[in-house]
C-alpha cells in the first residue's frame, strides 16, 4: 500500500459505503443517532485513507488508477478512476476533513431534528462527501461532470433540507437552477473539447497541450464554456444570486458545501485545467476581470447585510472572486492556496456563526451584541477565523491573500489589483462589523416574543465546540507555518504589495472598531456618505431583479407561448382530427339500422353491383 | 315432348325472385321464413336440372342433402320466432331493431 491511488480510492468508498448503507437500510437510518455514528466513523476513516493519500502523493508524482467505462472500437470512450497528485490529494484532506468535523458538529446542531430527518440529513452527508471526493480525484471531464452534478444535487438536497419551510424550498431551487445553468455551458464545453481532440482524459489533454497538439481555433470557445460551468459552482457574477440564498440550509451545510469544499470546485476545476485556459488568454482575461469584480461586488454587499450568515456567504463570494482572479491572472497555485486556506477558515466562521445562532436563536446581528461575555470561547474562535478572513498576519488567509494580490498585479492587471485591494479594505471592515456588533457592546434587547433573556446564551457543547477549537487551532497553525516557511511563489514578489496588503486590512479592522466599538464614527453618517451604493447594495444590485425579470416575465411568457401553441395548435389539430372521426362515424352509424331486411337489400345491392362489375364489357 | 334446360331454369329463377321479394317485402318474420324456403327451392330446382342436363347425379345427391338441411334451418328459424315472439311480444321484423347502430 504504496500507491496513493489505492489509499485516494478507500477513501473514495468509504462515503459511498456509508451512502449505500444508509440510503437502503431505511429502518436503520430512520433510528437518527446511530445512523449518524455509521455516518461519522465511516467519514473518520476517510479521513485517515486522505491523509495517507497525500502523505504518498507528497512527493510531486501522481498515480491514476482507471477502469473503461463506455467501450469503443479505438479504446474506451470514456474511463472511471481516480487521479492521485499532489493537488488533488491536498484538496481531498481538505473534504475529508471539513466533512468529517462538519458531521461531528451536526450532530450537536442539529440535536432537535427529528430521528428520521436526522438519518436522511447524514445519508445526504455521506452522498456529498462521496461525490465531491468523486470530483476531486476525477481523471477525466466525464467523471468530473457527473460528481459535479451529484454535489449539486446534494446542495440541492441540504439546501432544502427544512423542506417544510418555503424560503428554503424555494432557495433550493434557485440554486439547483442557476447553477445548472453554468453546468449546460460546462457540458456544451466538454463535448465540444472532446470533438476537438478526441480525449476527456485530462493525463492524454495535458501531454497533448504540452505537445501543442490541440488545435486553438475554437479552442477560446470551449474554455469559455467550461468556464461558465465553473462560475455557476464558484457563485462569480452574474450566477452569484444563489449562493446567499442557499443560507436557508442548515449552518453546518453551509460551512461544509458553501464555504470549503462544493463552491471551490469551480476553482478547483480551473487549477486542474489550467494549462488548457493558458492556450487562451483571452478567456482567462475574462476570468481574471470577472474574478476581481465579483470580488469586490460581493464585499460591498457584504459590508449592509444584517444576517450573519448573509455576510459571511456574500463573503464566501467575494473570496471565490479572489481565487477566480488569480487563475485568470495566471498563477493557479495562489488561488488554489488560498482555497485551501479558505475552506479552513471560511468552515470555521461558518460553524461558530452556527453556533452563535444555536444559542441566540435568530440571524440578525443587531439581535445580538455582547456574546463576548457569554460565550467566549465561540467569540475567541470566531475572531481567530475573522482575523485570517480578513489577512492579518500570523493567520491563515494572510500568505495566500497576499499572494493573491502579488500574482494578479504581476499578472499584469493593475485595475483588478485595485479591485482586490479595496475589497480586502472591505472584508476587513464587514467582518469586524460582525465581530463588534455580535460579541462586543450591550446585549441587544430581544425582541418581543423572541425566546431570549440571555440567560440560556451559553457556549456551544462538546460535539460543536471540538471541531470549532480543531479549526482554530489549524487557522492559527497554518497561519505560522507560512510566516515560518514561505511556499515558494511562482513569481517575483513587488516589496511593497505586503505591507499595502497588511494596511488595508488594519485599515479595515480600524474602521470597523471606530464605527460599532468606540462610535467615533457614526455609522448613520457613514451610511448617508454612500447612501447610493448603499441603497443599490440593499437592492443586491438589481442582479436578483434581473434574474426574478428573467424568469418571471420572460420564461413565463415564453411558457406561456409554448403552452399556448401546445393547446390550441398541437392539441387543437389532434382535436379536429378526432372531431372529424367522430361525426363521420355518426353519420355512419345510420346505415347499421339493425332490420335484417335492410341487411337483406345491401346484400342484395352489392351482388348486382358484382354481376355488373363482372359483366361489364371492357 | 321434351322440356328444354331454359324452362326449369326460369322457374327456378322465378321461384327466387318471388322467394327474394317475400324476403325484403314482408313484415311478418314466418312470411320472411317462407320466402327464404322459396329461394332455397329454386336453387334446388337449377341443382336438378343440370345434373339431368349433364348425366350427372352429384348434383342430385347434393340436392338429397340441402332439402334436409332446409328442413332444420326452418325448424330452427321457427323455434327462434317462438322465441322472440314470448319475448318480445311481437313477430313482427321491423320492431326487432335492438342491433340498431
Amino acid at each position: 500500500m504504496t500507491d496513493p491511488a489505492f489509499a485516494a480510492l478507500i477513501a473514495l468508498l468509504l462515503p459511498a459505503c456509508a451512502f449505500v448503507i444508509l440510503a437502503l437500510a431505511g429502518p436503520f437510518r430512520r433510528l437518527g443517532r446511530p445512523a449518524a455514528y455509521l455516518s461519522i466513523v465511516f467519514s473518520a476513516a476517510a479521513l485517515v485513507a486522505a491523509i495517507a493519500a497525500f502523505r504518498l502523493a507528497g512527493g510531486g508524482g501522481y498515480s491514476v488508477w482507471l477502469w473503461s467505462w463506455i467501450p469503443a472500437e479505438a479504446g474506451p470512450l470514456a474511463t472511471i478512476g481516480v487521479l492521485a497528485d499532489g493537488d488533488s490529494a491536498l484538496m481531498l484532506v481538505l473534504v475529508a476533513l471539513v466533512s468529517f468535523l462538519v458531521q461531528v458538529y451536526s450532530l450537536g446542531y442539529l440535536s432537535d431534528e427529528g430521528m428520521p430527518s436526522l438519518g436522511r440529513y447524514y445519508t445526504y452527508q455521506s452522498l456529498f462527501a462521496f461525490s465531491m471526493m468523486g470530483l476531486v480525484l476525477a481523471p477525466n471531464f466525464v467523471q468530473l461532470y457527473i460528481c459535479w452534478e451529484l454535489v449539486g444535487l446534494c446542495s440541492y438536497l441540504l439546501i432544502g433540507y427544512w423542506y417544510t419551510r418555503p424560503e428554503a424550498a424555494r432557495a433550493a431551487v434557485k440554486a439547483f437552477w442557476i447553477t445548472k445553468a453554468g453546468d449546460v455551458g460546462m457540458l456544451i464545453g466538454i463535448v465540444l473539447l472532446w470533438r476537438l481532440t478526441g480525449t476527456f482524459d485530462f493525463l492524454q489533454l495535458l501531454q497533448l497541450a504540452d505537445a501543442g497538439a490541440i488545435p486553438l481555433a475554437g479552442l477560446g470557445v470551449i474554455t469559455f464554456c467550461i468556464y461558465l460551468g465553473a462560475a455557476g459552482k464558484s457563485a462569480q457574477f452574474p450566477f452569484h444570486v444563489w449562493l446567499p440564498d442557499a443560507m436557508e440550509g442548515p449552518t453546518p451545510v453551509s460551512a461544509l458545501i458553501h464555504a470549503a469544499t462544493m463552491v471551490t470546485a469551480g476553482v478547483y476545476l480551473l487549477t486542474r485545467t489550467v494549462w488548457l485556459f493558458r492556450l487562451t488568454p483571452d478567456v482567462m482575461e475574462i476570468v481574471a476581470w470577472n474574478g476581481a469584480f465579483t470580488a469586490l461586488l460581493a464585499a460591498v454587499l457584504a459590508c449592509v447585510q444584517t444576517d450573519i450568515k448573509r455576510v459571511l456567504a456574500y463573503s464566501t463570494v467575494s473570496q471565490l472572486g479572489y481565487m477566480m482572479a488569480a487563475i485568470g491572472a495566471g498563477f493557479a497555485s495562489a488561488g488554489f492556496l488560498h482555497l485551501l486556506t479558505h475552506g479552513i477558515f471560511k468552515a470555521l466562521l461558518f460553524l461558530g456563526a452556527g453556533a452563535v445562532i444555536h444559542a441566540v436563536g435568530t440571524n440578525d446581528i443587531f439581535a445580538m451584541g455582547g456574546l463576548w461575555r457569554r460565550m467566549p470561547q465561540t467569540a475567541i474562535v470566531f475572531v481567530i477565523g475573522t482575523l485570517s478572513l480578513a489577512g492579518v498576519p500570523l493567520f491563515a488567509g494572510f500568505f495566500s491573500k497576499e499572494e493573491i494580490l502579488g500574482a494578479v498585479l504581476v499578472g499584469g492587471f493593475p485595475v483588478p489589483f485595485a479591485m482586490l485591494l479595496l475589497g480586502a479594505f472591505l472584508t476587513a471592515f464587514y467582518m469586524f462589523r460582525v465581530v463588534f456588533v455580535t460579541f462586543a457592546g450591550a446585549p441587544a434587547a430581544p425582541p418581543a416574543g423572541h425566546r431570549s433573556d440571555g440567560s440560556h446564551v451559553h457556549d456551544a457543547p462538546p460535539f460543536m465546540a471540538l471541531p470549532l477549537w480543531i479549526l482554530a487551532v489549524m487557522c492559527v497553525g497554518i497561519g505560522i507555518l507560512f510566516a515560518a516557511w514561505h511556499p515558494a511563489a511562482e513569481f517575483e514578489m513587488l516589496g511593497w504589495v505586503t505591507p499595502a496588503a497588511i494596511a488595508v486590512s488594519l485599515g479595515g479592522i480600524a474602521l470597523a472598531y471606530l464605527v460599532y466599538e468606540r462610535r467615533a464614527i457614526s455609522a448613520d453618517a457613514l451610511a448617508k456618505a454612500f447612501a447610493p451604493i448603499r441603497a443599490a447594495a440593499l437592492r443586491r444590485f438589481w442582479i436578483d431583479d434581473a434574474f426574478a425579470f428573467v424568469y418571471r416575465r420572460l420564461m413565463l411568457s415564453l411558457s406561456w407561448l409554448v403552452g399556448w401553441v401546445d393547446r390550441y395548435l398541437v392539441d387543437g389539430l389532434v382535436n379536429l382530427f378526432s372531431a372529424w372521426t367522430l361525426s363521420a362515424g355518426g353519420g355512419l352509424r345510420r346505415i347499421q339500422s339493425g332490420r335484417a331486411q335492410d341487411y337483406v337489400y345491401g346484400i342484395a345491392l352489392g351482388v348486382l353491383l358484382l354481376m355488373v362489375w363482372i359483366r361489364w364489357p371492357r | 315432348m321434351t322440356v328444354g334446360l331454359g324452362a326449369y331454369l326460369t322457374l327456378a329463377a322465378v321461384l327466387f325472385a318471388i322467394g327474394f321479394f317475400g324476403v325484403v317485402t314482408r313484415r311478418n318474420t314466418i312470411g320472411i321464413l317462407l320466402g327464404i324456403e322459396l329461394m332455397l327451392n329454386a336453387v334446388n330446382i337449377n341443382l336438378v336440372a343440370f345434373a339431368r342436363y349433364n348425366a350427372d347425379v352429384v348434383g342430385m345427391v347434393f340436392t338429397t342433402f340441402t332439402i334436409p338441411i332446409t328442413v332444420a334451418e326452418v325448424a330452427l328459424g321457427l323455434a327462434i320466432v317462438i322465441l322472440i315472439f314470448r319475448t318480445k311480444r311481437t313477430a313482427i321484423a321491423d320492431h326487432l331493431d335492438i342491433l340498431r347502430g
